[in-house]
């Protein structure tokens, strides 16, 4: 039976991470998993709510050490967490302060540190050992598991490590923008750093002037892990970046322009890279000089009827990418947009049959469907509409009941009360149809 | 950082942080129509995480003021458009 070590990390001084302007060693951060490993309920799975990125690091830990799984849902909606429920009645929740809005059983991050021991044993993990399961919003108003395995995600860092440049004997310490919850974090901002032999940092900074000051926070040599929505805030505000030594995006695509401007600002390369909740990152590209993404070592595409289709020694079965893609030889490939039913808005997926579904399930609701307009504006997001037959309710009700199903970023805007709404003779409606009454709307 | 609460902001002032964000955000409602203590987030208004990104954005052009996370009142600041007001009035060096 094979295993990898917890971390990378050979010497209990090296540091794992930065906490408020403190270096956390190895030791200390084994002695904290360890003391949060005795404390962790019976259940087998976690929902792990904690901000902190240090704090969430430890616990995943902690659940990984005690052989529990970590749960990943794309949002924490009241649906989302009864869903969570009904796939695993045992999960409790793992914060740094109560969350009312969470139903179920809690557990507080400790408050005071572990103490230090000399002993210093870094575990070992089985690589088929389940330690998280990543949840999709799936097309039929379930969610969607995939289940990952220890050997899976750290072959997959290991592979982003190595590419991204950070499989080096400098100490570099991790920045991330996005937060650890979702598939992208996780790896590149916490998996990562522990198998890099680099750090990370605890902070989440959302504006402008907080990512100066988190880079600022830490020694440099520093990475600005990010997503296109911040990095267009962080170039806009024309603030005085501290210096970095590259910058990695992901999420949704970025522009040449966006990507040009901000290695220019920067002074440093910007990588983007991409890859999916199923997945993991597959390829990345040096987005100011081009265009076309190359693979990871190991990686494949194959064309399976209508879509291209993962594959890897660890990616097996294969894996259907939401996105167009076009191979370009020498595993190199472009993208050409998402597949029609696809929807991502800010780095947050959904399918449009899922959405639908939710919306004609609020009761009173007698006929909707959603419409994704074309975007207009490269790196600006651009927002949902959805045109509803429900005529005793208004937009407040209605809204009121999607927020309970739905990620806030998917809410409609605008939202368009009909009569009825354009069907075809089979029942169909087509997209052109949609944009039809979209474009009308606007005029008006 | 003492943080005292900030004077109210002149009512016109209220009007014109409304038109900001219904331009910037695209918004279909009419200023008036912005409850001064109506929530800007969830149930009121419906702004996510990223519309305070871009709102952000605007103000620290407009009105040179960066705001921040950290500041223990950023939920407070983004709670309605009355203390969004109040705090940019407040704040401003532009």
């Amino acid at each position: 039976m094979q295993a990898i070590p917890l971390l990378s990390h050979t010497h209990p001084d090296q540091t794992v991470a930065w906490r408020q302007n403190q270096s956390i060693s190895a030791r200390q951060f084994l002695a904290d998993v360890a003391q949060l490993a005795t404390r962790l309920p019976a259940g087998k799975h976690v929902l792990n709510m904690c901000s902190d990125r240090y704090h969430f690091t430890v616990g995943l830990a902690a659940a990984i050490v005690s052989g529990k799984i970590s749960l990943l849902p794309p949002a924490h909606t009241a649906e989302m967490i009864s869903q969570l429920k009904r796939y695993a009645p045992d999960v409790f929740c793992l914060c740094e302060q109560a969350q009312p809005s969470i139903a179920l059983p809690h557990i507080l991050y400790p408050t005071t540190p572990a103490p230090l021991t000399d002993a210093y044993t870094v575990p070992h993990i089985a690589c088929e050992q389940r330690v998280a399961v990543v949840f999709t919003s799936g097309s039929t108003g379930t969610p969607q598991p995939h289940p990952k395995t220890w050997g899976f995600v750290i072959n997959s860092v290991r592979a982003e490590a190595e590419r991204l440049g950070l499989m080096c004997n400098e100490k570099i310490t991790l920045i991330g923008t996005v937060p650890p919850q979702h598939m992208y974090g996780l790896e590149s901002t916490v998996l990562m750093a522990l198998h890099s032999g680099n750090a990370l940092s605890d902070q989440q900074p959302f504006y402008p002037a907080d990512i100066c000051q988190a880079i600022a926070a830490v020694p440099a040599p520093r990475v600005l892990i990010s997503s296109p929505v911040h990095l267009r805030a962080l170039l806009d505000s024309e603030l005085q970046l501290p210096p970095l030594t590259l910058l990695v995006s992901a999420t949704a695509p970025l522009s040449t322009e966006l990507a040009a401007a901000l290695e220019a600002r920067c002074q440093a390369p910007l990588l983007e890279i991409y890859g999916s909740t199923e997945t993991g990152l597959i390829a990345t590209r040096r987005t100011a000089l081009t265009a076309e993404w190359q693979l990871l070592p190991g990686i494949s595409l194959i064309a399976k009827g209508e879509q291209m289709h993962a594959s890897s020694e660890h990616i097996n079965p294969s894996i259907a990418m939401q996105d167009i893609i076009e191979p370009t030889g020498n595993s190199g490939f472009l993208l050409h947009g998402r597949t029609a039913d696809m929807v991502n808005i800010a780095g947050k997926r959904n399918s449009l049959a899922n959405l639908d579904h939710q919306l004609m399930g609020i009761p009173g609701v007698i006929d909707g469907a959603f419409y994704m307009p074309d975007e207009t504006e490269t790196d600006r997001v651009t927002r949902l509409a959805a045109f509803v037959v429900a005529p005793g309710l208004d937009a407040a009700q209605l809204l009121a009941a999607l927020r309970e199903r739905i990620d806030a970023v998917f809410l409609p805007r605008p939202l368009i009360f009909m009569d009825k709404l354009p069907r075809n003779q089979t029942g169909k409606l087509p997209r052109a149809a949609l944009q039809n009454l979209y474009l009308n709307r606007s005029a008006a | 950082m003492s943080d005292i609460t900030p004077a109210t902001a002149p009512t016109n002032f209220y009007r014109e942080i409304a038109e900001l964000m219904i331009t910037c955000l695209n918004l279909e409602v009419a200023a008036d129509d912005i409850g001064l203590d109506d929530p800007l987030y969830g149930d009121g208004l419906g702004l996510d995480s990223i519309d305070v990104l871009e709102v952000a954005l605007v103000v620290s052009k407009r009105y040179g003021l960066q705001l921040r996370a950290d500041s223990a009142d950023n939920q407070h600041i983004f709670s309605s458009l009355r203390n969004l007001a109040d705090h940019i009035a407040a704040h401003r060096t532009l």
